[in-house]
């Protein structure tokens, strides 16, 4: 059928015949982005500028235009939003780095043999899949009963029941009589490292993937030109693993955002108007869209900065 | 004698044998160390889960065990199969999730390769905005899009009704804007763009139409991506609470299913003890998690298998 189609087109440029080519391959996307993307997201922009109202006895809902105040209040007003705001795009900028060098040292050791190779791997899959909302929420669920009924326990407390036990090896390091300066130094380290590792679980195994297709051959030729691993490994690995060191950056700062405090205080805000049926309260699915809104805002700025400033030094095949 | 033998060659070669040994040893026992550390950490919240979900109470509240159950037990996993109704729940879950990350890897391929290898203009603003796609958080646009489905572009037309919210799930999936969907197109455009350009072109030469070029020699190429992907997606549906829960509010998923065990526990049973719901709960994770790791302990062979298969030649 394509075949028909190319050669009925002989007529056309070839810069012709490629754009025809290429929106054709992209048309579903297309397609989805304006009618499931773009539509909700101008809706959701539209009930940033309104307070919604739901009927609670005949459903549906009303719609109250107050044109900007939710975006003046969340900027001017609000008393953590700013904050939030700052400290997420913050801790962003610490841990993208801390994660993208692990994840990639880690994919490297995973990709060499040895024993029990298949075994380890399946473990580093282990944070992928807790990771998720159904496994990570039911957890939750139960520490909020084991609390004492509350239903959403802060994130510290969970952390401090599952993680690693950072305590037991402060008291030791304190018995030994090291100065408290370096064990607070080595706390948060330690506090940091079971984070990262538990945020890089997609990131190894995307970097997997790219150092399985990088041809062996390549290593050979370099060998046979008297290359040292270390020539070898920042002349080819890291080249041609370069195209996705660019996307788990991208993935990272997103995942990273997705979990900041910002997000959740505006899912938190658009489920409270949701859930409840909050007629008396009809700003907060407003002020819950806007701060959505922008705060996607600023982690579109970051991505932008930090997608131009790699994409530079991004090699391609090609 | 001692110097002649130092001097003569078979001493550089036998202290650089050795020196190559000690090195490797080292390298081995440092690489040893980072690796059973890092799944120490990774591991050690699992272990609780584990231990605790095939415990009896006795051994819960004993204080002086830990982690080994002195009396091993399935009750607390035969409760959450029963109450979560595992088999059944399992197999929709797993048809769903199957299906719907096989339609995933389909689609996003073949829009990563369009973003990937075709030039037009507008394609770097088109795929800025698929990185916007990733960016913006869903819930964001939830109440939206849930009113967009019942009222499809303003017309009656409710699309949740048909076929109990599958086709409004295929829909966003098909159409690339599913869950995580942005991601999967992300990873295949920077794949395909990383693979040389020479196989393609013979391929064009030799008469293929783009489609053909596509299917025939790109996808074969492709496999290490395919197989994260469809891994990604798999995970990502298996344990999806959102989209089921928004879209699909009568379906019987195992992530839907481990959500509500606790409180379907301790009401069918009558137990109101925290600590035994928390045995059931975590029984039940242990449930979900076994399948998914089968999956991937199965499709990792693909991911040492996809080099060989790959034709790449440097």
């Amino acid at each position: 059928m394509t075949k028909a189609k190319t050669t009925r087109r002989k007529g056309l440029t070839l810069r012709h015949r490629e754009m025809v080519l290429g929106l054709m391959f992209i048309s579903p996307w297309i397609v989805g982005v304006v009618f499931f993307f773009f539509v909700n997201l101008f809706q959701s922009a539209v009930f940033s500028f309104n307070n919604l109202h739901i009927d609670q006895t005949y459903g549906g809902y009303s719609l109250e235009w107050v044109g900007l105040t939710h975006y003046r209040f969340i900027l001017f007003e609000h008393g953590t939003y700013i904050r939030q705001l700052a400290e997420s795009v913050f801790q962003m900028l610490i841990n993208v780095p801390l994660i993208i060098f692990f994840s990639l040292f880690m994919a490297i050791l995973l990709n060499r043999a040895f024993l029990g190779r298949s075994m380890v791997r399946a473990i580093f899959f282990l944070p992928v899949v807790m990771a998720t909302s159904a496994i990570e929420g039911s957890l939750q669920l139960i520490m909020g009963m084991m609390m004492g009924g509350v239903s959403s326990v802060p994130d510290e407390v969970m952390r401090a029941q599952q993680g690693f036990d950072a305590q037991s090896i402060a008291m030791m390091l304190w018995q030994f009589g090291m100065p408290m300066v370096i064990i607070e130094y080595i706390i948060e380290m330690i506090a940091r490292l079971h984070d990262v590792i538990r945020a890089s679980g997609v990131q190894i195994l995307i970097f997997l993937a790219a150092l399985q297709a990088i041809p062996p051959s390549m290593y050979e030729v370099a060998q046979i030109e008297g290359a040292t691993g270390y020539e070898a490994f920042w002349k080819i690995t890291i080249p041609m693993v370069s195209p996705l060191i660019l996307t788990n950056v991208v993935y990272t700062i997103v995942d990273t955002f997705a979990q900041s405090e910002v997000v959740a205080t505006a899912r938190q805000m658009a489920f409270t108007n949701v859930y409840m049926g909050d007629g008396v309260h009809g700003f907060a699915f407003g002020q819950g869209s806007a701060m959505a809104l922008v705060s996607s805002l600023a982690a579109c700025i970051v991505l932008l900065f930090v997608g131009w400033l790699i994409s530079k030094y991004v090699f391609y095949y090609n | 004698m001692i110097r002649a033998w130092v001097n003569s060659p078979s001493f550089d070669n036998t202290v650089q044998k050795w020196a190559g040994k000690v090195k490797d040893f080292i390298l081995g026992i440092c690489m040893a160390i980072i690796i059973v550390g890092v799944c120490y950490i990774i591991l050690s919240p699992i272990f609780g889960i584990v231990s605790r979900a095939i415990m009896t109470p006795e051994d819960v509240i004993n204080p002086l065990i830990f982690l080994v159950p002195q009396n091993f037990t399935m009750a607390n996993i035969n409760y959450a199969v029963l109450h979560m109704n595992y088999w059944r729940s399992l197999a929709e879950t797993l048809i769903f999730a199957g299906a719907f990350s096989l339609l995933h890897v389909i689609v996003c391929s073949m829009v990563g390769y369009g973003f990937a290898r075709f030039k037009f203009p507008g394609s770097n603003i088109l795929f800025a905005i698929v990185i916007v796609t990733i960016v913006v958080p869903v819930h964001s646009y939830m109440v939206p899009m849930f009113l967009n489905f019942q009222f499809f572009l303003g017309t009656n037309l409710n699309l949740l009704d048909v076929g109990n919210g599958w086709l409004a799930i295929g829909l966003l999936t098909a159409t690339g804007v599913g869950l995580r969907s942005g991601l999967y197109i992300y990873i295949f455009r920077q794949f395909f763009r990383g693979l040389p350009k020479e196989i393609e072109e013979a391929a064009f030469i030799d008469g293929a139409g783009a489609f053909y070029t596509y299917v025939k020699v790109m996808i074969p190429n492709a496999v290490p991506a395919i197989v994260t992907v469809l891994l990604f997606a798999f995970v990502w549906h298996y344990n999806d609470t959102f989209y089921t829960s928004l879209l699909m509010p009568n379906n019987r998923f195992l992530s839907s299913m481990l959500m509500t065990l606790g409180n379907n526990f301790s009401a069918r049973e009558f137990v109101f003890s925290p600590l035994l719901i928390q045995m059931v709960v975590f029984a039940g994770v242990m449930l979900a998690i076994v399948p998914i790791l089968t999956i991937y302990l199965f499709l990792q062979r693909y991911f040492v298998e996809g080099l060989e298969r790959s034709g790449i030649v440097g």
